[in-house]
């Protein structure tokens, strides 16, 4: 990144010196993992100049936005509505909560067995180290888990404009009630805070936006179903980490121009592994940027990811909008219905998940499934044991696995990995 | 001229190689400690047979992998095969070694069906083990016979090493009996193993593989605990290197 971005930086209030760490870590990282992977989609050049410049150019879109009076509202999760964001002239950003920062600082404020997502997410705000955060008008934090709800009590005293989003945790009718009344209470917020009242115009354009870059990773997903796979898990889930932060047209048309040159691999028979490579389907906690740490250990030990059930993947994605309403109401009532069927582990019960794996390990033609949990988040290691034992009943291989963001457990991670991919062969 | 296969396990505590010939028989078996480079040590057992290829397994499997240029397996694909040659029906297989343990369960034909492995600490491995017998002042190989000894039972409830020294020391302090705490310190790394192999299989004969199934005491405790026969290889230190050289052979 260049040095022009020193003055943007420093005004947002970044600690520069720190700043400066966490790019080169992160550049490097990047460099290694995703650089020295071989034969990778040429369109993946776009993705490699937005990680290049993901608190560079990309701040500075969102401070000329800013400056020309659009709002700027981060969030860490996939509830919050981008679609009711948009539609009253605001953009939406996922908030950094991928790598462990400030750890120590961090533990003065958390217990040490929070998990490494919160703890992220507190340690780029007390590093000063995420732009986005510092850009941000709006914060949005959701009652998801215990870990986030308690932590954004914590959180509110480190930032002044934390907004809180209440959620269910059932899926009833009380349980949609709760959701409806949730999102127009945020929507207020947001017309609020911009200034811009939403119409049926501006929510049925917001939703058809959102839709076509949920649409553009569908493709992506489908075409997946290859063998030989014609495109890596690390750059696939990397397209889907990416489309919390870019602008969301250009995300599409990227992905889109992507697709094309990936259906022409598949036309080839080309492929980024050989046929036959074992292929994974990677089920749990989200994955946020940087955190690759996984599909790195996988995809060098020979196997293939070709599917994210996750937040950051299908769990966040999967289902559209419908956009055939009328009015405001109308279309708020389709987004409750879209966003009240994401099968986030928070819910009890939550079985329309263990059919979502089953889908999606016969649809991807997966020959195992590796579950992913981050240690410490209760909901999704509590759904770890019951999904083992369904697919094991299904004959479909499971690995649990339990990690964090750092880096000492990884002789073990490649042991247990390594040994998955040998019993899938 | 026959060839000849070799297989070499590169443990935290130990290195074994084994050759074994066309026919999978057994033509040299050697162990040495993994000191603190254990490529050398590694080369110097390499330099006392000759053999037409070579796989590496253990945790470094890979070091070996770059200094020789040998293709490599994890420690649970060749604890299974070699836990097979000596007993073809077992269907369930415990390593304990130095620094972790795994339980493995097979299928019919041998392939691995489930693992399980320890998280990332001592507890439950042959380490703990050591560092308790070195508490309370025994020898690594008399400490299992020792336990067994005992007249009674005592709890010991951390699984941490670190906290379980402490807790050692303090029964020390109350007075009592080292062989009964001795046998606490065993009946609480059963009662782990014995968790990890029941969530990979429910029934059957288990084979107890690594350095600790050399101890007498563990496999008594593990075939009580579990209401299973427990069979212990021929020089169970040596089944990853066996299941390694095994493993070099198929790939004829």
């Amino acid at each position: 990144m260049s040095e022009d971005y020193q003055s943007m930086w420093a005004d947002l209030g970044l600690d520069l010196e720190a700043h400066d760490a966490l790019l080169s870590v992160l550049g490097q990282a990047y460099q290694d993992i995703y650089l020295t992977q071989k034969n990778r989609p040429e369109g993946m050049g776009y993705f490699d100049f937005v990680m290049s410049e993901v608190h560079g150019l990309r701040i500075k879109e969102l401070l000329d936005e800013k400056a020309s009076g659009r709002k700027i509202i981060g969030s860490y999760c996939v509830f919050v509505p981008e679609e009711i964001v948009l539609a009253a002239n605001a953009t939406l950003v996922g908030l950094c909560s991928g790598a462990d920062f400030a750890t120590e600082d961090v533990e003065k404020l958390l217990p040490r067995n929070t998990c490494a997502l919160i703890k992220s997410s507190f340690g780029f705000k007390i590093g000063k180290v995420c732009p986005y955060l510092e850009s941000a008008d709006m914060i949005v934090g959701e009652n998801t888990c215990d870990g986030k709800k308690k932590a954004y009590e914590s959180l509110n005293q480190l930032v002044k404009n934390l907004y809180v989003m209440d959620l269910p945790q059932v899926k009833s009718e009380n349980g949609k009630a709760l959701l409806k009344s949730e999102y127009k209470r945020f929507k207020q917020a947001v017309e609020k805070l911009t200034g811009v009242s939403t119409t049926a115009e501006t929510l049925k354009k917001a939703i058809q936006t959102v839709n076509a870059k949920r649409a553009a990773l569908h493709r992506l997903s489908s075409l997946r179903k290859a063998d030989p796979a014609p495109i890596s898990g690390l750059d696939a889930l990397l397209a889907n980490q990416v489309f919390f932060y870019d602008n969301p047209a250009r995300f599409t048309q990227s992905v889109n121009k992507i697709c094309d040159e990936v259906e022409k691999r598949i036309e080839d028979k080309e492929g980024v592994f050989p046929k036959h490579t074992p292929r994974i389907l990677v089920s749990g906690c989200p994955q946020a940027v940087p955190n690759w740490k996984l599909p790195m250990i996988v995809e060098t030990l020979g196997a293939v990811i070709v599917g994210e059930e996750s937040c950051v993947g299908e769990r966040g994605t999967r289902n559209l909008t419908n956009d055939s309403g009328k009015t405001v109401d109308e279309m708020l009532d389709a987004i409750v219905d879209r966003y009240f069927q994401v099968d986030c582990a928070i819910f009890t019960p939550n079985s329309d998940r263990l059919g979502h794996i089953q889908e999606m390990v016969d649809a991807y033609r997966a020959d195992g499934v590796i579950h992913y949990g981050l240690q410490f988040c209760q909901p999704y290691l509590m759904e770890a044991i019951p999904v083992e034992t369904a697919l094991e009943k299904e004959n479909i291989p499971c690995l649990r696995l339990e990690t964090d963001y750092s880096m000492e457990d990884i002789g073990q991670l490649k042991t247990r990995v390594e040994a998955f991919v040998e019993q899938l062969r | 001229m026959k060839k000849r296969f070799a297989g070499i396990d590169i443990g935290s505590r130990t290195i074994e190689l084994v050759a074994v010939d066309e026919a999978g028989q057994i033509q040299a078996s050697f162990q040495t400690d993994t000191g603190f480079d254990p490529i050398v040590e590694a080369q110097k057992l390499v330099d006392r047979i000759s053999f037409d290829r070579i796989m590496a397994t253990g945790y470094g499997r890979n070091l070996f992998e770059i200094a020789f240029d040998a293709p490599t397996v994890t420690e649970i694909k060749a604890h299974a095969r070699g836990a097979r040659t000596f007993f073809p029906g077992g269907r369930t297989v415990l390593d304990i070694g130095g620094q972790d343990s795994k339980a493995i369960s097979l299928f019919e034909n041998g392939k691995v069906k489930k693992f399980e492995m320890n998280d990332r600490c001592a507890a439950g491995t042959g380490k703990f083990l050591e560092i308790m017998a070195k508490t309370l002042g025994y020898d690594i190989n008399e400490f299992g016979l020792e336990a067994l000894h005992a007249e009674n039972d005592l709890t010991i409830s951390s699984m941490c090493t670190v906290f379980a020294e402490s807790e050692v020391t303090s029964l020390i302090a109350k007075g009592n009996k080292r062989q009964e705490i001795a046998r606490g310190v065993h009946a609480s790394v059963i009662r782990r193993a014995a968790a990890m192999i029941s969530r990979v299989s429910s029934e059957g004969e288990i084979v107890f593989t690594g350095g600790v199934a050399k101890n007498p005491c563990m496999v008594a405790f593990l075939a009580e605990k579990l209401g299973r026969r427990v069979l212990i290889p021929e020089n169970p230190q040596s089944v990853g290197a066996l299941g390694a050289a095994l493993l070099a052979a198929d790939m004829n």
